[in-house]
């Protein structure tokens, strides 16, 4: 299965993942060889086959609607590259 | 230009937020209005290496709507990461339903009490459970360049509601709203409060126009940013004239513009173009695997549908037929939510007369909660006291003229019916006494006779004026009664 470098560049992009012209070349080949891989499973009948929504056995894993103690701000905050001690601060978002 | 006859499509796209303890996928507590940022762990501010876990009562709750709402309930349901950056999903994507939502294919009855437009079915598509974002401010003080983010509210289990394009006027988008918000509050699923954000409406919106050649459709605007009922109700009507100005001016048609998203303008009281919507698949849906899947058994949708309880669309009808009210009485009582239900019921079956319990709940009862800001539990006198009180008026042994003082009195002492009407010094006046004090008073006053018989029945109320002086016990509206009578028998 053939992969362009336009697909490419739409996934660079919707993953904000700034790409230059010779890894743009390189990961194309090398994603087309991935996906390459995967379409193997394209050849099997999978005809009457449950598709299977997750690869563990398990069901209904639930927990009870109790209160845990949060962490204290300040904690919270720690690793942020910018905050006002009440608040994560990021680059304006503009509202188009 | 000719006119063009058109019809309105809208279909809404509902998110409430679920009455839980918790957030969706951790123990931090799920609260409006708590300090920014007081509410997070290492699960929703989305730190490498957490493992969210459902909480089994968000999904309950979300069953419990979906069944009310008419839904199917899916055997197996599962959980999708829904991909894009904004820097208030601190995990790069979303966990919500993509292609096995929870349920499918429901429907909620609306209807207008005063008759505007017809009963109908509103479509459900599906319902799904979501974990909600946290809140961006964006300071618009000049100088401040930053947006502030408060992860209060990320991870908090959300309910979104995708009907059918089923509306057809801004006013039956208002009546799904308010039935669907009074569904969800009896349900005790949500408290709907869209000042806090916890109910939050987006529209699609195109028309048909009816041309010459036949039906045109227009391009679909997502119409977002609707903060209150009234302001979805306006929003509709703008963007319903917009588009058919704009088909007017460009011919464009469904499927040769891509969507457009508007948000309303609140202000301005138009509708503003935004950012164009990404194709779905842009989100780059696949199934989470922090979550495993969830199966629900037809003995669970059986339990839920049990402890629904008796529904608004279910009382409203019963509580016209058992007591002979109207619809629109119906309707207020029901709106106002289980608490008043039950008082107005004790209230009408110890009375023996549902019309006036209808009417001393709705008028004065409500009116004092509302001046008072009192829950129904609040208020001071219990259904069985007000009950007495109707049953006195109904049965014409507490004049119509003083109820109201009796009421005010009740309400600041508490007493019982009697003990105020005494406490007031209010007697019943016997039949023979207003009879011959109306015979003394149409005697007295010649000039308000004559009055009377040039048509000038106004004047009656001289007599009753004098009456009431005289006695203040008596029933004006039967002082007047007489007195007309015994003036037109004099006539005859």
């Amino acid at each position: 299965m053939a992969l362009t470098r336009a697909e490419v560049e739409k996934v660079a992009l919707l993953a904000r993942l700034e790409l230059e012209p010779q890894e743009l070349e390189l990961l194309t080949a090398q994603l087309a060889r991935v996906v390459e891989y995967v379409d193997q499973l394209a050849q099997l009948d999978t005809q009457g086959v449950e598709p299977l929504a997750h690869a563990v056995e398990l069901t209904n894993v639930f927990r009870p609607d109790q209160v845990q103690p949060s962490l204290p701000r300040q904690k919270a905050l720690q690793q942020a590259p910018r905050t006002d001690g009440e608040f994560f601060r990021v680059p304006a978002v503009l509202e188009p | 230009m000719s006119e063009h006859r058109y019809e309105l499509v809208v279909g809404l796209e509902v998110h409430v937020q679920l009455l839980t303890q918790t957030k969706l996928f951790c123990g931090c507590r799920n609260q409006f209005g708590a300090p920014p940022n007081t509410l997070t762990c290492p699960v929703c501010l989305g730190l490498p290496g957490t493992l969210p876990v459902m909480n089994q009562q968000a999904f309950q709750l979300a069953l419990k709507a979906a069944v009310a709402l008419n839904c199917e309930i899916a055997p197996v349901t599962k959980w999708d990461r829904k991909n894009y950056f904004y820097p208030d999903l601190p995990k790069g994507y979303q966990i919500s339903q993509y292609d096995l939502p929870f349920s499918r294919n429901g429907y909620l009855e609306i209807s207008d009490p005063r008759g505007r437009f017809g009963p109908k079915r509103v479509g459900i598509i599906r319902v799904h459970l979501e974990e909600d974002a946290g809140k961006s401010l964006h300071d618009e003080t000049a100088g401040q360049a930053d947006s502030r983010i408060d992860l209060n509210r990320a991870g908090t289990p959300l309910l979104e509601i995708v009907t059918r394009p089923d509306i057809r006027s801004p006013e039956e988008a208002k009546a799904f709203l308010t039935e669907l918000k009074l569904l969800l509050t009896y349900l005790e699923v949500s408290d709907c409060n869209m000042q806090e954000g916890s109910l939050r409406v987006d529209a699609n919106v195109n028309l048909h126009i009816h041309t010459p050649e036949g039906t045109v459709a227009t391009p679909i605007v997502e119409v977002k940013n609707m903060n209150s009922f009234r302001a979805v109700e306006r929003a509709l009507a703008y963007e319903a004239q917009r588009q058919y100005h704009q088909w007017l001016s460009t011919g464009h048609r469904l499927g040769q513009v891509p969507k457009q998203t508007r948000g309303w303008d609140d202000q301005a009281q138009i509708t503003r173009p935004q950012r164009q919507k990404e194709e779905s698949s842009d989100y780059r849906y696949f199934p989470d695997p922090d979550l495993v899947p969830v199966t629900v058994s037809p003995e669970q949708i059986e339990q839920v549908r049990q402890s629904l309880g008796e529904l608004p669309a279910t009382i409203r009808e019963r509580i016209q037929k058992q007591y002979g009210i109207t619809p629109y009485d119906a309707d207020v009582i029901v709106s106002q939510g289980r608490a008043v239900v039950e008082y107005f019921e004790k209230v009408a079956q110890v009375s023996g007369n549902g019309k006036q319990a209808a009417n001393w709940v709705q008028r004065d009862v409500l009116r004092t909660l509302k001046e008072r800001q009192w829950t129904m539990e609040q208020f001071p006198l219990s259904a069985e006291q007000l009950g007495q009180f109707v049953a006195r008026i109904a049965q014409g042994r507490l004049a119509s003229s003083r109820a109201r003082e009796v009421f005010d009195h009740m309400l600041r002492t508490q007493q019982d019916v009697d003990t105020a009407i005494e406490a007031l010094g209010i007697q019943t006046v016997d039949e023979d006494t207003l009879q011959e004090l109306c015979r003394r008073l149409v005697e007295a006053n010649p000039k308000v006779v004559q009055q009377v018989r040039q048509g000038k029945t106004k004047a009656l109320g001289a007599l009753v004026g004098q009456a009431k002086r005289e006695n203040p016990n008596v029933d004006p509206r039967r002082v007047q009664e007489i007195c007309r009578q015994l003036i037109e028998q004099a006539e005859a």
